[in-house]
């Protein structure tokens, strides 16, 4: 097989300075977390088309919840978007309950409060934490690993695992927060509070960090709706929507929190609106777990809610009970219902149809950072190769929730 | 109430009209689904700028198979409203919608991909999830899950550069 001409080198080298260059960046990339690939047409460093292609994730998440019950769903919903598996739980949840027509307890509906702020929390530390290790800020990702690491403490405490949590249930939760939660709160924030204020202190008026992000990436509020972004990337574009403000669920409306917004749309602005979110979840938190009622983490109803080990080993009824919800599932009357929960990335909406039997008829996950990917290569036409790195690093592209 | 005015500004457009759960659902025929949208994304009372999800379910023992659903939120008035719009065997397709709102750019990409629906008038329209060889809409309810897919044959790298598929 004779080498193409081009490769020989006696071949006449001809360098024309206007001719667009095709790389493919990724989709094993040691600077993009997460496998995507851009098909980047440059002009030298500065990008003159991008093509995003997602998909190298995809697992076939709203096929296999037609597979079994819908209790069986919920660990693929931890699967979603890994870095805060309790919201994808929780959105899952409240969907089966509105078609069921049912609420879950008040301990309940709190318990799942504090657990998606903490997953919220993490997620953002997570984002942060990489983006700025992959501008060259290592010891911040350092940091906020290390802060993560307190708080998926207090995640295996409640849940008993650390990433695939698998804790909500339509109707309640499996476990009860642990009695010291309360301790273990104060503790996971002491070291938090600090790790913050050191990497504020290290990143918000750095030079270098404001060189990097800076006017990179800009959105603005028009087209960021247009392009059906949410969560941070809307609210640094200076649009003020957050499901949790605009549609309460759970029980969100007893909190006082703010919602930080920026108004360039540049990525400095989405790490400054992700950043201040993290201490608006911690005072979800602390009000939450001052407030925190007693009472069940299940509903009673046994057409729901698995009945206590105790009744299934020691009554023909609780065996009965045990036997039709787990081999039947849970008979949710026909009907769609489309429930939208505030994920760490934006309006994560679960658009769930029933046919009235113990089977999920079609699941369908609105999935965030996807749309946010959707409007990556428009943030990033006219930038550097180097700014794909932050901008993508912004858009906390977590490739469980993007490619399902 | 907002099911109400579309009623009225709407008239015999919509085809069916429900309201459950909280939540609005109109269905509209196809052929004046784009006015519609159109209509519903720029009216002051109604005011739809953002197209949250686009998706379709398969229903296939019923006459026009597919039902293409669209969510609509309206930032500015803060109300909801699901859109259907039915499309069925032999070629199924329905107007796109991504002159209206960039978020369904891609998210026609992944119907087109998941359920083969054609997005008539959609810029760039290939699949997004599954990689281009890909046989099928795996979606599908006659699309068993546990198919396997011909193997991809290798081709040479430096001959046969991979190329973008746009």
């Amino acid at each position: 097989m004779a080498l193409p001409a081009r490769w020989s080198k006696n071949a006449e080298v001809t360098d024309s300075t206007d001719e667009v260059m095709e790389i493919q960046m990724g989709p094993s990339h040691p600077a993009s977390h997460g496998t995507i690939k851009f098909n980047l047409k440059l002009d030298g460093e500065r990008i003159v088309d991008c093509d995003v292609e997602v998909g190298y994730l995809h697992r076939g998440f709203e096929k296999m919840c037609e597979q079994g019950t819908w209790t069986q769903c919920f660990p693929y919903t931890d699967r979603l978007n890994y870095a805060s598996p309790c919201i994808n739980n929780v959105g899952f949840a409240l969907a089966i309950e509105r078609l069921l027509g049912v609420t879950a307890p008040e301990r309940c509906q709190y318990a799942r409060v504090i657990m998606s702020e903490v997953h919220r929390l993490a997620d953002h530390l997570t984002c942060l934490g990489m983006a700025a290790g992959e501008v060259g800020a290592q010891s911040v990702m350092f940091y906020m690993m290390e802060a993560r690491e307190f708080l998926y403490d207090l995640v295996e405490a409640v849940t008993g695992a650390r990433l695939t949590v698998t804790w909500c249930r339509a109707g309640g939760i499996t476990r009860d927060l642990p009695m010291d939660l309360g301790a273990r709160i104060t503790l996971a924030f002491s070291h938090l509070d600090g790790i913050l204020s050191d990497c504020d202190k290290l990143l918000s008026r750095n030079r270098v960090f404001i060189d990097r992000m800076a006017d990179i990436g800009v959105m603005a509020a028009d087209e960021a709706i247009s392009y059906g972004l949410s969560g941070p990337l809307l609210r640094a574009s200076g649009v003020a929507y957050d499901v949790r403000k605009a549609h309460p669920y759970l029980v969100y409306d007893r909190f006082e929190f703010e919602v930080p917004t920026g108004n360039k749309g540049d990525n400095y602005d989405r790490f400054n609106v992700r950043f201040q979110e993290m201490y608006q979840s911690r005072r979800i938190i602390e009000q939450a777990m001052r407030t925190l009622p007693e009472g069940p983490i299940a509903l009673d109803d046994p057409r729901i809610v698995l009945p206590p080990k105790e009744r299934v080993y020691n009554s023909i009824e609780g065996l009965m009970n045990h036997f039709k919800l787990i081999m039947e599932g849970i008979q949710v009357p026909a009907g769609e219902v489309y429930q939208a929960v505030e994920g760490s990335n934006g309006e994560l909406g679960f658009y769930v149809v029933s046919d009235g039997s113990g089977r999920p008829y079609r699941v369908r996950v609105r999935p965030p950072c996807f749309l946010g990917m959707g409007a990556l290569s428009r943030m990033l036409v006219g930038h550097m190769i180097a700014d794909i790195v932050a901008t993508f690093g912004m858009i906390n592209m977590i490739g469980g929730e993007c490619d399902r | 109430m907002l099911l109400d005015q579309l009623k009225q500004r709407f008239g015999a457009d919509i085809v069916a009209a429900e309201s459950a759960r909280d939540e609005d659902t109109i269905a509209i025929a196809r052929e004046r689904a784009l006015d519609v949208m159109r209509a519903l994304r720029d009216d002051p009372p109604f005011a739809f700028d953002f197209l949250a999800d686009l998706t379709a379910v398969d229903w296939p023992a019923r006459a026009p198979r597919f039902d293409v659903v669209y969510h609509l939120h309206s930032l500015k008035r803060g109300h909801r409203l699901r859109v259907k719009v039915a499309t069925g065997e032999p070629d199924p397709w329905v107007a796109s919608v991504a002159g209206l709102w960039k978020s369904a750019n891609w998210l026609e990409r992944e119907c087109y991909d998941m359920f083969g629906i054609r997005f008539d008038g959609h810029p760039d329209l290939r699949r997004i999830l599954m990689y281009d060889s890909f046989e099928g809409h795996p979606l599908r309810k006659d699309y068993p899950v546990n198919r396997r897919q011909p193997m991809v044959p290798e081709t040479d790298p430096i001959l046969n550069p991979l190329r973008p598929s746009r």
